[in-house]
């Protein structure tokens, strides 16, 4: 985390932000399509975390009726050790955003990262993250990350 | 276009929780098993204002109640009249989280384990507690203390990876006496066995290691593998002749020691029960009332149950099945579950949203 060390991805691929997104709800049977406004930084690059192409909006589903949310995202380069980080500061979005009813799942995009399964079971721990999240560097770095930019 | 329809579902649903009520005996049998119990609820607390409520434990003589949470405090309850009211409040003792407490069995003592590292132990003075001292060594979150049927002896685990045990003399005075490190990962959770000088420890690396004194020495004697995820919790029954753990991996295994008829010492513990497919999510805690027999669990997807056992079932083989079950008994994550240990049935529960509940369970609806 430290801002000496030599960025590991120097040269990322840019996508096209797909454009504003509100939260908005559609009634469908059963599921609640809600589009978040997930704009996190990549804490090594001053780009939003979509325009790198590391949470697609793809891989957002909302179940309303049971309450529960799931966001797979990809890490830019497999090796990325920010992966861990990346994931707690989405995990850490939703809990702020979403009413207290939701079970959030957060984890990795099967077969885009060499450590997932060590990844994504830190980020199912419920007392791992209240602990993490204890830490007030970690929460710095955490809340450095999803401050909102004007982009 | 919706790009939306493509969703690819990686998340794991739960499974809706069939509230299984009968169990048919083997073929020609006529005898059909109901052991559907109620569960009712007597009263809910909002103890821990804007923060998890992470564990409630009663008291040895069972009319108080203490819990501790995400604010940092411990509350002390107690039953006035008809309901539950804060006696104490113990909030000056920790920087972080209050993760569990536990009392000492003579009742006199309370123990809080906190994500600042430290274990801190209270005094009961009068009607209120004092600070006595604290316990430092972990070199990060303490996930749990609790105190041996002795009195003499205190367990701590951290995410460290170790676990501690400490002595405690008629002055007041902790020492530790060994640190074990026998787990990967993470440890979750420590008991004692409630008549033998035997620990069990439930860790992130998904074992449970049982440990006793030799020549001085504190050690991990067995190693008990099954679970797929994080063991959270562990529970002795009330003999201390079978271990309930339950895991991320949302079943509940029981074990049982075997001590092989050759004569050789090694002892080794198998899992003679497997309880799936009743918990959507990561059960968090499990509690076996030493007064009923009755296993209790605490699950991630906001229900409390409770299961019996077959008494007709090969000990070697025991049969549990679902007596009770609330599905929504909290808004969020049930994080604790606990007997009141003098009062058959009373049992309390808390949530991450701040407050604990308790209950009546009725074997017989």
């Amino acid at each position: 985390m430290s801002g000496g060390t030599r960025l590991e991805n120097a040269n990322p691929l840019i996508f096209q932000r797909s454009g504003e997104r509100r939260l908005t709800a559609t009634d469908e049977d059963e599921d609640l399509h809600c589009y978040f406004d997930i704009s996190i930084n990549d804490p090594e690059h001053p780009l939003s975390l979509e325009e790198l192409n590391v949470v697609e909006q793809m891989r957002v589903n909302v179940n309303d009726q049971e309450s529960m949310v799931s966001v797979e995202f990809t890490p830019t380069i497999p090796h990325c050790s920010m992966a861990t980080l990346i994931g707690l500061s989405i995990k850490v979005k939703l809990l702020r955003s979403l009413p207290d009813r939701f079970k959030i799942d957060v984890h990795i995009t099967p077969g885009t990262h060499a450590s997932e399964d060590a990844v994504n079971k830190q980020l199912a721990d419920k007392e791992r993250v209240a602990a993490a999240l204890e830490n007030s560097q970690l929460l710095e770095v955490v809340n450095q990350c999803l401050s909102s930019r004007a982009m | 276009m919706n790009t939306f329809a493509a969703v690819l579902m990686v998340a794991l649903l739960p499974c809706i929780c069939i509230n299984r009520k009968a169990l048919k005996q083997e073929a020609g049998s006529e005898l059909l098993y109901e052991m559907k119990g109620a569960l009712e609820l007597l009263q809910r607390v909002s103890a821990h204002a804007d923060a998890s409520c992470w564990y409630v434990a009663w008291s040895p003589a069972g009319t108080l109640l203490a819990s501790c949470g995400g604010d940092r405090a411990i509350r002390i309850w107690g039953k006035e009249g008809d309901s539950w009211e804060c006696k104490s409040v113990l909030a000056d003792g920790h920087q972080r989280t209050v993760r569990k407490v536990a009392w000492s069995p003579c009742g006199k003592y309370l123990a809080s384990a906190s994500f600042d590292a430290t274990t801190c132990i209270w005094k009961k003075t009068n009607d209120d507690f004092e600070f006595l001292t604290v316990l430092e060594g972990h070199e990060n979150e303490v996930k749990c203390v609790t105190w041996a049927p002795s009195g003499n002896l205190l367990a701590t685990c951290s995410r460290d990876k170790s676990v501690w045990i400490w002595e405690v003399d008629e002055e007041d005075e902790y020492e530790c006496v060994s640190v074990v490190n026998s787990h990967t990962q993470d440890v979750k959770h420590v008991v004692w066995h409630p008549t033998q000088e035997l620990l069990a420890s439930a860790s992130y690396d998904n074992k449970v290691c049982i440990y006793k004194e030799e020549d001085d020495d504190w050690g991990c004697r067995a190693t008990l593998e099954g679970h797929e995820s994080t063991v959270w919790s562990l529970a002795f029954d009330p003999e201390g002749q079978r271990l309930a753990s339950c895991s991320d991996d949302r079943t509940v295994k029981i074990w049982k020691e075997s001590t092989p008829g050759d004569g050789s010492t090694d002892e080794s513990w198998k899992c003679v029960c497997n309880l799936s497919g009743f918990h959507g999510r990561t059960v968090y805690d499990v509690a076996w009332c030493r007064l009923t027999g009755a296993l209790a669990t605490a699950c991630g997807d906001d229900g409390v149950r409770v299961f019996r056992e077959d008494p007709t079932a090969d000990p070697e083989q025991p049969v549990f099945f679902m007596s009770a079950h609330v599905p929504k008994a909290h808004g969020q994550d049930i994080n604790c579950v606990s007997w009141n240990p003098k009062e058959a049935g009373l049992r309390a529960t808390c949530s991450d949203n701040g407050e604990f509940a308790i209950w009546k369970y009725n074997s017989d609806s």
